[in-house]
């Protein structure tokens, strides 16, 4: 069989998530047909769907967030009552998560909060200690549990994939229609279930399947907002002299949709918000449907018709947002901004204009259907003959990584840990664009020390087990550069070798 | 720094300018003192850049202007009550989150520009962050950043220097052909010398651009290292004065970067804001207390330190239905450090009348904030206009820099 083991660097790395080291032969069977390798997962739409024992809906995770919540307050408020009874009050029961409260927190101070809770045994174990003032650990509460569940499946997932090509388009999905973890308890709940809900079931469906599913999802209007707009004339509005607020219309327009300067003006901002009022979730009376699920609330609602891009939208409610996210979904504007920013993602930084042309109308002619566009990425030669320039991300090196040494995540707190070091926190980006997707933001001096600090703990940790050789075969066999394989060589240790490795440009580069 | 770096860095820059097609390392040594010989003065200059667009109504309130607190609804700024903001003046007064900033200001060693703004009118974070920090008019796909067009400016010489960014990504405004260095403070145990070596000799050979990242990171790392830099976890308050005390660290040695840019997040309040205490006021915190560790840090070389805090744009003047603010226009800059002309607060101010407000919504900006940029950076640095107007900020001749904010 004809053997590319170029090809193959490109079909696992630039579209993959690396090759899997153990006996699985990934490489050898990406050269013997790259493309097809690739292409084989999109031909498996269930196999993009992420469903693990454990893995609760949003709604059940809202409600067992509201009841964690009225947990906590009891717990205060019956702290509060006894305390007068005693002078020297011992630490309030609900200290952790009265901290975790604030959460402008970000997410580096509770994932080590995390990784301290993780490890707590020795403290519980000792009759004394030195330290009286300190509370015993506290069991994880329903928040972060959840969280390293979430976290734990998605990195089981992308370690086991044969080529990770749609997890990829996953990652790559979830951080254009990003959430942060960090606005909230809820949000935090919520951040995985948020992609398995609304972004894996039409990874390779269609676009407006993809928008409406992510701008009706709870996690999504909380994280902007939407859930505290009231249309001013609406009968909410009226009442509780509150009203509008844009963020989420913003965001829809200027980063899920037309993309800046496509097209639209504040008034169209202001029109998409007054059109989007009411969409919201049901809180925990339930008033309005089961707690934590979407619902529209007509008394929210602004009432009447609203212009937007020039186009009148008659009042109907919730069909009225529906009708202009559609329409949204279609735009010449949309189909532009999306092939873009899809072909800076797997191609290069400067992304070919060909190509982005070429998936551009594969976009507008099949009204945004996502596998037809992933299918003509990898069916162009331009991917396949653009050099391997791009950094991978901290999540792709972290996940590459770990694929190579075969190693399936028992615990998700390393992977965490070190992803918030390298800048890219889980489901936490620091706006609602997403964490960057260039050399400039990845290949930073401070995040490639960072990286080699991280190549040199798991080298130490698991390197005495490997053969680097093997390893190197595993990930390149004879696309490795000679001065890789002579560096990993003449390493003077299997621990250094393997750092050596998974820093080479072969592991860093994609 | 050695003679070998720099023949290294410049070794390196031949190819990487070839990898990058046409970036390439123009010269790794600059003087920033010579500009100001004359006087002795070793001038230092740190940005600080608030993601998310800060609302400048309610960091320095127009209490005296007759429609502020109508507009700021419940979450206005009071002289009185139990959280007084603090008059800075008859008519402003500042967030009280801030003291040690007031501090300043009374010791006229902090300013503050009000109603000001980049020229950019529209609504987009990440574009104003590209107007803001590329320097240039527009957005646009310009890979460089004013910063690092004056540093490229600067006359070389003996003493080597160059830009620092501040965490683990770099940001804009110090990015391009100029030698920037990158630091951030780790948690980590860290890989050995000998292991850092043999990767750089790798890159060397078959990756100039990750050679020359790597090599800056660990230098770098070494130079700000101490246990006093070890993160204690805590929250984003904590962090923005960690992260300035590491810089200041960086930044007061003898042969230090003398300019540096850092970015802190978390600005977009566009619900639940608060007014004296809340969202707003523990980020406020945060900054009051990062400009009180580059005080602390830079020790004797903040007689010569300015430090300029400005952000993409500013928040409505009228809060919206969330007891927040959405994307506005004119905000403010502030300006502290010892060489700083302070006490002082410029402004033009426009009022906040409807019918004076930007597009019946925002703070009309008065001052075009590159005109404070280039005020500093020509007092600082002695930037010539020419300079400032075509290369630092192009296309920019209109906006005079600002006389006299530096002593």
């Amino acid at each position: 069989m004809a053997r590319d083991s170029q090809a193959a660097l490109v079909a696992l790395n630039r579209f993959g998530l690396g090759a899997r080291g153990g006996a699985s032969g990934d490489l050898i069977n990406a050269a013997s047909d790259p493309r097809g390798f690739v292409k084989a997962e999109l031909a498996r739409p269930s196999g993009v769907l992420l469903e693990a024992p454990g893995l609760q809906s949003t709604p059940q995770l809202g409600q067992a967030v509201f009841a964690y919540q009225d947990q906590v307050r009891q717990a205060r408020e019956a702290a509060k009552a006894a305390a007068p009874a005693e002078t020297q009050a011992p630490p309030p029961v609900d200290q952790k998560p009265a901290l975790r409260r604030n959460l402008s927190l970000n997410a580096a101070a509770e994932i080590t909060g995390q990784m301290a809770d993780a490890k707590p045994a020795d403290m519980a174990t000792k009759p004394e200690t030195m330290q009286p003032a300190r509370p015993a650990p506290q069991p994880l509460n329903v928040i972060q549990k959840t969280f390293r569940a979430e976290a734990l499946a998605r990195l089981q997932r992308a370690t086991l994939a044969e080529c990770g090509f749609t997890e990829r388009l996953v990652v790559f999905w979830s951080n254009h229609f990003c959430i942060s973890a960090s606005k909230g308890e809820l949000a935090r709940v919520w951040a995985g279930a948020f992609e398995r809900e609304a972004i894996r079931p039409h990874v390779l469906g269609r676009f407006a399947d993809m928008l409406k599913a992510v701008e009706q999802h709870p996690a999504m209007l909380f994280f902007l907002d939407n859930q505290q707009s009231l249309g001013p004339d609406s009968r909410a509005g009226q009442n509780r002299k509150r009203g509008l607020n844009e963020n989420l219309a913003r965001e829809i327009m200027e980063l899920h949709t037309l993309g800046v300067g496509g097209g639209y003006t504040q008034d169209d901002v202001t029109s998409l918000a007054r059109i989007i009022t009411g969409w919201t979730f049901a809180g925990r009376q339930g008033q309005l449907g089961p707690p934590g699920s979407f619902v529209f609330n007509a008394n929210a609602h602004q009432p009447g018709s609203q212009i937007l891009l020039g186009k009148t939208y008659d009042p109907a409610g919730l069909a009225q947002g529906e009708a202009a996210l559609a329409d949204i979904a279609r735009h010449p504007s949309t189909a532009n901004f999306i092939a873009t920013k899809f072909v800076r993602h797997f191609v290069a930084d400067d992304p070919p204009p060909s190509l982005v042309a070429r998936l551009r109308d594969v976009f507008v002619r099949t009204d945004g259907d996502l596998k037809a566009m992933a299918t003509a990425l990898v069916d162009s030669d331009e991917a396949w003959k653009a050099p391997l320039t791009k950094m991978r991300s901290p999540y792709e090196f972290l996940v590459a990584s770990g694929r190579l040494l075969a190693r399936v995540p028992e615990d998700p707190s390393r992977y965490l840990n070190g992803l918030n070091l390298l800048g890219q926190p889980l489901w936490s980006p620091a706006g609602p664009n997403g964490f960057p997707d260039t050399n400039a933001a990845w290949a930073a001096p401070e995040g490639m020390k960072l990286r080699l600090d991280i190549a040199a703990q798991i080298g130490a940790r698991l390197g005495s087990n490997i053969d680097p050789l093997d390893l190197l075969e595993f990930a390149a066999a004879d696309a490795a550069s000679i001065e890789t394989r002579r560096t990993v060589e003449r390493a003077e240790s299997r621990q250094q070798a393997l750092a050596l490795l998974l820093m080479s440009p072969e592991m860093q580069r994609r | 720094m050695t003679m070998i770096d720099c023949v290294e860095n410049r070794l390196l820059t031949s190819r990487r300018g070839l990898l990058l097609g046409g970036a390439s390392f123009a010269a790794w040594a600059y003087l920033p003192k010579f500009a100001r010989a004359a006087d002795g003065r070793d001038p230092r200059l740190v940005v600080v850049i608030l993601r998310g667009a800060l609302d400048g109504l309610a960091t320095v309130a127009p209490l005296g202007d007759p429609d502020y607190a109508g507009l700021h609804g419940s979450i206005a700024l009071t002289a009185d009550g139990a959280h007084p903001a603090i008059m800075l003046d008859s008519f402003f007064a500042l967030h009280p989150a801030m003291p040690e900033f007031a501090r300043m200001y009374r010791d006229k060693h902090a300013a503050v520009i009000h109603a000001a703004a980049t020229p950019y009118r529209d609504r987009s974070h990440f574009d104003g962050q590209d107007v803001l920090e590329s320097g240039y008019a527009g957005p646009g796909r310009v890979q460089s950043g004013w910063l690092n067009r004056a540093l490229e400016t600067l006359p070389r010489g003996e003493r080597v220097s160059s830009g620092l960014a501040v965490g683990p990504t770099t940001p804009l405004v110090p990015r391009g052909n100029a030698p920037t260095v990158g630091w951030a403070p780790v948690a980590l145990p860290q890989a050995d010398e000998d292991t850092a070596m043999r990767l750089v000799e790798l890159y060397r050979h078959r990756d100039p651009a990750l050679a020359m990242a790597l090599s800056q990171g660990l230098r770098l790392d070494k130079a700000a290292g101490g246990d006093d830099m070890k993160p204690r976890g805590g929250n984003q308050a904590a962090q923005m004065r960690q992260v300035a005390r590491g810089a200041a660290k960086l930044m007061a040695a003898d042969d230090g970067p003398r300019i540096a840019a850092l970015a802190f997040d978390g600005w977009d309040t566009h619900a639940n804001e608060g007014g004296p205490v809340g969202r707003l006021a523990f980020l406020l915190g945060g900054l009051d207390g990062a400009l009180a560790e580059f005080e602390n840090g830079l020790g004797a070389r903040w007689r010569d330190s300015v430090v300029v805090v400005v952000t993409e744009f500013g928040r409505t003047a009228r809060i919206n239905g969330t007891d927040g603010t959405d994307h506005g226009t004119g905000t403010i800059a502030l300006l502290a450090g010892g060489a700083v002309k302070g006490g002082r607060i410029i402004a033009d101010w426009p009022g906040l009348k409807l019918a004076n407000l930007h597009e019946g919504r925002d703070l009309k900006p008065t001052t075009d904030l590159r005109s404070v940029v280039k005020g500093v950076l020509q007092d600082q640095f002695g930037l010539s206009d020419r300079v400032l107007a075509e290369t630092v900020f192009p296309d920019s001749a209109a906006a005079r820099p600002m006389k006299g904010l530096v002593a």
